[in-house]
């Protein structure tokens, strides 16, 4: 019965945010035909705002969703090691140098060692992945990531059968990050870890852009994770170190607040945080007194990703 | 006199309701940022608490300075803060959750912090409902006791505004030191009161009860000589 009301809102609420997203399209296109001509540019090009034409669209979803519009997602960021404040961290993020990047791969793999961005993103096919993004404060939104499955990069480096978890660790930069500096309240850097099945399923992808441009400073760039059944904090932002791990590395929520964010952290509606409900969730970018949306298991992603988890008690490795 | 009097009521009335302009102001022109209407529960929560904190700063400001003055305005700006804190339910309810009543009951029942905030809440009605003359005058001795519960409606909205954060605990840090101190305050002039009345009358147990209880009346407590004490207790006890 809920899951029916909530739907019937949703369907009348799909005309404004389409239109908006029309309006941003004529713009962004306007726009990249009077900077580039073309209109496309590679990632690899040194260059610091790449921007990708027509991206074809990853085929590992069928439902639609309604994109929200960019502005919203591109000033409402967590990025705790610039600040607490959501708003704060888009101007913040910008003293993060991005450019050159490279990323350390380690651990159980064949072929380790520290990759240049570029070079990593030269052997992958970049597409375009819209997924809802649930917090864990209960608000979610919809962001067409640019990207390409981690999968695909892991077996570039070729995991060993001992690596059973993967672990990712994120920029430690004390000089432009204010809060690495003082020590503030997590453990920097910031590490997050998944599963190899849940490291290596077509859902889970490593971004390096979104709404067909290269990524904002406050949203993870240069490389981040997304992984869209999972709580927004699993989603590491400015990865510099990927390792292929025997063991569950030991990630920051979890280890700042153990019975509050589990390692597992799956968007779960029958799984209460400690302190608040994750029965439902407000859908940033829509009109006003649009009400909540029902959250749902595995943040809508059940079909795909269910089978992971079939024989673990969900409560218990929430 | 009167009318200077109503005059200052007016004024302060109007710098009440500014909050009120500013959230109108900020919704119309669509300026509450990416999560309008979290910013909405925290701008009206916010205000709610510094009302409550304004109404409990009255007596402090009241014994310290002497000035008798002010006690028409505790009751003033505790409506404003029933006034502020409905308004945040209402975001609450009608904006956040479309009066969506399965999903309130869900969220309110599995969200701890919000169990504080409905306990202020619950509080605060009472005490509005109980502040007019009239009511004052026909619950008696009672009408006191139950405005004590100012005290747990403060601290239930500070636990309220900690239990909903995931992030900067330093944020309520400046209404959490507020509270104590004003709570503190009460404590330390019960304990001086409390010597005083030791040293003054040390008969039965009664009469000492009777006198802090008396003491803690924040009209009565501005003068707090000896002499006063001693004549309130008298009169306290005679009509038993």
């Amino acid at each position: 019965m809920i899951i029916k009301t909530t739907k019937a809102i949703l369907a009348s609420e799909i005309t404004d945010p389409l239109l908006f997203k029309h309006r941003r399209q004529i713009i962004k296109g306007m726009i990249g035909t009077l900077l580039t001509g073309a209109g496309v540019k590679s990632v690899l090009a040194n260059d610091n705002k790449p921007t990708w034409g027509d991206l074809p669209k990853a085929d590992v979803l069928s439902q639609s969703l309604t994109v929200t519009p960019a502005e919203i997602v591109k000033n409402h960021t967590n990025y705790y090691e610039f600040t607490f404040n959501k708003t704060d961290s888009t101007s913040l993020a910008q003293n993060l140098p991005t450019d050159p990047w490279s990323v350390e791969i380690s651990g159980e793999v064949e072929k380790p060692g520290v990759y240049h961005l570029e070079d990593l993103l030269s052997q992958q096919s970049i597409q375009e992945y819209i997924y809802r993004f649930r917090c864990v404060e209960a608000w979610s939104m919809v962001v067409p990531w640019v990207g390409f499955p981690l999968a695909s990069l892991l077996k570039m480096v070729k995991p060993l059968s001992s690596a059973q978890f993967v672990k990712f660790t994120a920029i430690y930069d004390p000089n432009v990050m204010p809060n690495q500096k003082v020590n503030a309240m997590l453990e920097w850097p910031y590490v997050e870890g998944l599963r190899i099945d849940e490291a290596m399923h077509p859902l889970t992808i490593l971004a390096v852009g979104m709404y067909g441009e290269s990524m904002p400073k406050q949203n993870g760039a240069p490389l981040r994770l997304v992984v869209p059944w999972k709580y927004g904090f699993k989603s590491i932002k400015a990865i510099v170190k990927i390792e292929l791990m025997k063991r569950a590395p030991i990630t920051t929520w979890n280890k700042f607040s153990p019975n509050d964010y589990g390692f597992y952290s799956n968007v779960n509606p029958a799984v209460p945080h400690p302190r608040w409900s994750q029965n439902s969730e407000r859908q940033l970018g829509g009109r006003f007194f649009m009400p909540r949306r029902q959250t749902e298991l595995f943040n809508g992603y059940g079909n795909e990703v269910a089978s992971l988890y079939s024989d673990m008690d969900l409560r218990h490795f929430f | 006199m009167t009318f200077r009097l109503d005059t200052l009521w007016s004024k302060i009335t109007l710098v009440c309701l500014l909050p009120l302009l500013w959230v109108i102001i900020d919704i119309t022109f669509d300026n509450l940022g990416p999560d309008p209407i979290q910013t909405l529960h925290i701008r009206l929560g916010d205000w709610a608490m510094r009302f409550l904190w304004l109404t409990l700063l009255v007596t402090p400001v009241q014994t310290i300075t002497k000035w008798r003055g002010m006690a028409d305005y505790r009751q003033m700006l505790g409506l404003y803060a029933f006034f502020y804190a409905t308004l945040h339910v209402m975001v609450y309810l009608l904006v956040d959750h479309g009066l969506m009543w399965q999903i309130i009951a869900v969220d309110i029942l599995e969200s701890s912090y919000i169990w504080f905030g409905l306990i202020a809440y619950l509080i605060i009605i009472a005490l509005t409902i109980s502040s007019p003359k009239w009511a004052k005058k026909r619950m008696g001795k009672q009408w006191k006791k139950l405005h004590r519960l100012i005290y747990i409606a403060s601290l239930a909205v500070i636990i309220h505004y900690y239990w909903q954060l995931k992030g900067n605990m330093a944020e309520p840090l400046f209404y959490l030191i507020i509270i104590l101190l004003l709570l503190v305050f009460r404590v330390a002039l019960w304990f001086k009161n409390r010597k005083f009345t030791k040293m003054m009358i040390p008969t039965t147990r009664r009469i000492k009860v009777v006198s802090v209880a008396k003491v803690l009346n924040p009209e009565l407590s501005i003068d707090l000589q000896g002499p006063v004490l001693k004549e309130l207790i008298i009169q306290e006890v005679e009509p038993d």
